[in-house]
């Protein structure tokens, strides 16, 4: 591994002065386990590297409007069961606890999990061609062994899908992310912070330089809401999804009054399925409409050479989880 | 131009630190450079080389260490990042009372075969059976033992001796039990 220096930050301010106080690559560091396996790799060069984990920012707490406010540096374990989780947003609980194993997520912290770089096998491969890695040098995904990669927001650029599944469930339920920088404190949203590959792949995210994320805030639970995560993969545990779904639905006498789905595995960013959202709402909670919707949110599905049976995968998990997630609504 | 009001700066350490950490009880001082992973740190430095490298990427588990009590990949730790920390290797299992009731039950369940992924499925399984978080079914252990593989293939006697250990183990939930 190279080497590099490294510094402790106390603070939210010591942190952002300490990445910007010379022109030296920095990364930050919290679960360190995308970047510890990306700089022994070579893929990720940091000169210096800040730690963030004195940081106060490993709190949950339920806010006045209702909305959940989660610390940047909570674990993925320690979210995935919290009991404001488990109660309110039972999703978000069930795609962290689908990802990764019980060490990852015992280091991995929430913001950390959004800044979670592709798997693509290219990407982490320094002898193969790959514009995310090295703007301008090419795809070796398209026209590759690209059985993982997107199908969804892709480019001639870039193929490569966003591993995370507890963003899947954020980009369902709706989500707000706090900035904070040199230049102050701003908030984005949720769906608005990932980029889509386009010509700039090594572009992956609205942060600006030496800004960092301190708190994710869940919009309010859908009242009513039933929901379920459904991760398809090669095997049962620890292994990234094939296809993913992410789904929250309140039905009322028969009716869906309100849906959201979002998709993993299959896209390049969480994937918010929004015209199939729309599809849905209105409309009674049966197969029919269900069917309708997955044929909506994959209308614009880019099979390659050999991921086309992510189509029909991911078809079938999204009836299946907004089957699963109707009968949960009918008897909440 | 910086826009904030900066009260103190953080000093960075360029070539080597000094880290004070408590592995198996005992305070330890370790000299090192920043990029130094708290396995090489263990095994190379500390000569505790129960502690396993298998892929050294957080993909095998043969690694895992607890920190503060909890299950960790320790090639993905960063030494320097665990000042003031209490780490426990599988060299800190055993008491002087004897085996860990888990090191026990993996003995009598012959849950091994050329051992390497051993240190690493005990600390996962010791961790694992300590926190009331997790499931007491064979389903939920299997779960919660995904990160740790055998190349050998000794799931059956893996889970097993976990759930023997179980029984063994006072302050582990028993099965059926739920939380």
């Amino acid at each position: 591994m190279r080497s590099f220096a490294f510094s402790a930050a106390e603070n939210v301010d010591q942190a952002i002065i300490a990445c910007e106080s010379n022109n030296a690559e920095a990364s930050y560091i919290a679960g360190g386990t995308t970047l510890i396996d990306l700089v022994k790799l070579d893929v990720m060069r940091p000169e210096r590297v800040i730690d963030l984990n004195r940081l106060p920012l490993k709190e949950v707490e339920r806010l006045d409007d209702g909305r959940l406010r989660i610390g940047a540096l909570v674990s993925n374990t320690d979210l995935a069961h919290h009991p404001l989780v488990t109660e309110h947003y039972p999703l978000l609980s069930q795609a962290l606890l689908a990802g990764a194993s019980t060490q990852l997520r015992n280091m991995a912290t929430t913001a950390g999990n959004i800044m979670q770089r592709t798997r693509c096998p290219y990407f982490r491969d320094v002898a193969a061609a790959c514009n995310k890695r090295d703007p301008g040098s090419g795809c070796d995904a398209l026209g590759g062994i690209n059985r993982m990669h997107a199908l969804l927001g892709t480019s001639e650029h870039c193929i490569a899908t966003h591993p995370s599944d507890m963003c899947v469930a954020m980009a369902a339920l709706g989500a707000t992310l706090t900035l904070e920088g040199p230049n102050g404190i701003r908030e984005i949203a949720f769906g608005d912070f990932h980029r889509l590959p386009m010509d700039r792949p090594d572009l992956e995210h609205e942060l600006e330089p030496n800004e960092l994320i301190t708190h994710i805030t869940l919009d309010t639970p859908v009242v009513g809401g039933g929901s379920h995560y459904l991760k398809l993969r090669d095997r049962a545990s620890y292994e990234f999804a094939l296809a993913s779904a992410a789904v929250v639905v309140a039905v009322e006498d028969g009716v869906i009054r309100d849906a959201r789905l979002a998709l993993g595995g299959v896209a390049t960013k969480p994937w918010q399925a929004m015209e199939a959202e729309q599809a849905l709402t209105g409309q009674p909670a049966k197969t029919e409409s269900f069917e309708k919707a997955a044929e909506i949110a994959l209308a614009d599905a880019l099979p390659r050479e050999h991921n086309a049976f992510k189509v029909p995968l991911a078809r079938q998990a999204i009836l299946r989880a907004l089957e699963k997630a109707t009968q949960a609504a009918m008897n909440s | 131009m910086n826009m904030k009001e900066y009260s103190t700066q953080t000093k960075a350490v360029e070539t080597e630190t000094t880290v004070t950490l408590t592995v198996n009880g005992e305070p330890r001082q370790l000299r090192i450079p920043p990029n130094v992973v708290l396995l090489d740190a263990l095994r190379d430095r500390l000569g505790l080389t129960g502690t396993k490298k298998g892929c050294d990427h957080g993909q095998c588990g043969a690694c895992t260490v607890h920190i503060d009590g909890q299950a960790i990949n320790s090639c993905l730790t960063l030494a320097v990042m665990c000042e003031g920390r209490e780490v426990t290797t599988i060299e800190g299992l055993a008491s002087d009372a004897g085996l860990h009731p888990v090191q026990q039950a993996f003995l009598e369940n012959d849950a091994y075969q050329c051992g390497f992924c051993t240190p690493g499925q005990m600390m996962s399984a010791s961790a694992m059976l300590e926190d009331e978080r997790i499931g007491t079914d064979d389903a939920a252990v299997r779960e919660a033992m995904s990160g740790n593989i055998c190349r050998c293939g000794a799931y059956k006697n893996i889970l097993a001796a976990i759930q023997t250990a179980r029984g063994q183990m006072p302050t582990a939930r028993k099965e059926g039990e739920v939380s």
